[in-house]
């Protein structure tokens, strides 16, 4: 193992190690981008009453189900943090592992699902609900793919025992795409 | 290498996160995960009873409760230190002020000397073809009018 450690796995300048700190940065600035999209969505929703009329072509079912799956997915994630704070790696590993199960599992569910919207002809320039749906969903997807992306990274080195820290870091960016999910379910799916 | 990364950070007692971690057992975790699961169905069902108040509250309540469980139990923000809080709180404020302030002119489609013909046209366009087609026609919305 070389001697060189990057600064954010060594230094903290605020009481908290400065990796995690900018895992903390990178939710704020996930606030805004969110925010944004979801305080948009729910103007133009009160503003615009037809658009009740294109949301009852959402599909409840599938939208809880994908529900499920990441607080399913943000509980093995607490439970690698958890594997991680005791040592243990290769459990940690395994754990995320099972988080980016979650994540590959979502992705199907939400594929299967623009699937069938767009063979119904609900595309995303079909009016401003169904460019907000896409929008607001696709953006949300991307991140469950980044994240999916990084924890496997974690993973390996969890399992080899290193840079146990990181899996709490991903840890929280994953629990905030479960945040941002639980917001858009009734935005998107309940509120017909 | 590998206890020595693990005792760097603090995550057997709590240096790392610039606060005492207390560790939980699994069994912790899975309660708190059960609980949201219960929450999802409540959230699930209770607008299926089609009132306009228990759609509100089971819907888009219970959305903020579970994210408090969420932000409380899984990120452990509780134990977090303020600064934390401070840069989550600003980020939050900035963000609605910044959509409050445009909220009229998206909310609104006419005022005492303007007039969203646009929007206005669009919303009428919409209720006309009603659920039929989900809002399927293509036809083009008419360019942002300001009178």
């Amino acid at each position: 193992m070389a001697a060189f450690r990057p600064i954010a796995n060594t230094r903290s300048a605020t009481g908290i190690p400065t990796a995690k700190l900018a895992v903390w940065w990178l939710l704020v600035s996930e606030i805004v981008i969110f925010g944004g999209v979801l305080a948009s969505y729910l103007m133009h929703r009160l503003g615009h009453p037809e658009w009740a009329n294109y949301a009852v072509h959402t599909q409840t079912a599938i939208g809880a189900t994908n529900t499920l799956v990441l607080l399913s997915s943000s509980l093995t994630a607490v439970l690698a943090h958890q594997a991680a704070q005791t040592g243990d790696g290769k459990k940690a590993a395994k754990f995320l592992l099972a988080t980016i199960a979650g994540a590959c599992l979502f992705l199907c569910f939400k594929a299967y699902e623009w699937h069938g919207e767009i063979e119904e002809g609900f595309v995303p320039w079909t009016n401003g609900f169904w460019a907000f749906y896409y929008t607001a969903a696709g953006i949300h997807a991307s991140h469950v793919i980044v994240g999916a992306i990084i924890m496997a990274f974690v993973a390996k080195d969890a399992y080899a025992g290193r840079d146990l820290h990181r899996v709490e870091n991903v840890g929280l960016y994953w629990h905030f795409v479960d945040l941002v999910w639980i917001f858009l379910f009734p935005l998107l799916y309940i509120a017909k | 290498m590998s206890a020595e990364a693990t005792h760097d950070h603090g995550h057997d007692h709590g240096a790392g996160g610039g606060h005492h971690e207390h560790i939980h057992p699994p069994s912790h975790y899975v309660k708190i995960w059960g609980v949201l699961c219960v929450l999802l169905v409540v959230s699930v069902t209770g607008p299926m009873l089609g009132i306009k108040i228990i759609t509100l509250i089971t819907a888009f309540g219970i959305a903020f409760v579970k994210a408090g469980i969420v932000i409380k139990y899984f990120m452990h923000l509780d134990t977090e230190k303020p600064i934390i809080w401070y840069a989550l709180i600003t980020s939050v404020v900035f963000m609605v002020l910044f959509f409050a302030a445009v909220s009229p002119d998206v909310m609104k489609h006419e005022g005492t000397r303007w007039e969203n013909v646009a929007a206005k046209a669009e919303v009428a366009r919409g209720l006309a073809a009603g659920a039929e087609h989900g809002g399927g026609e293509h036809e083009p919305a008419p360019a942002a009018e300001v009178h």
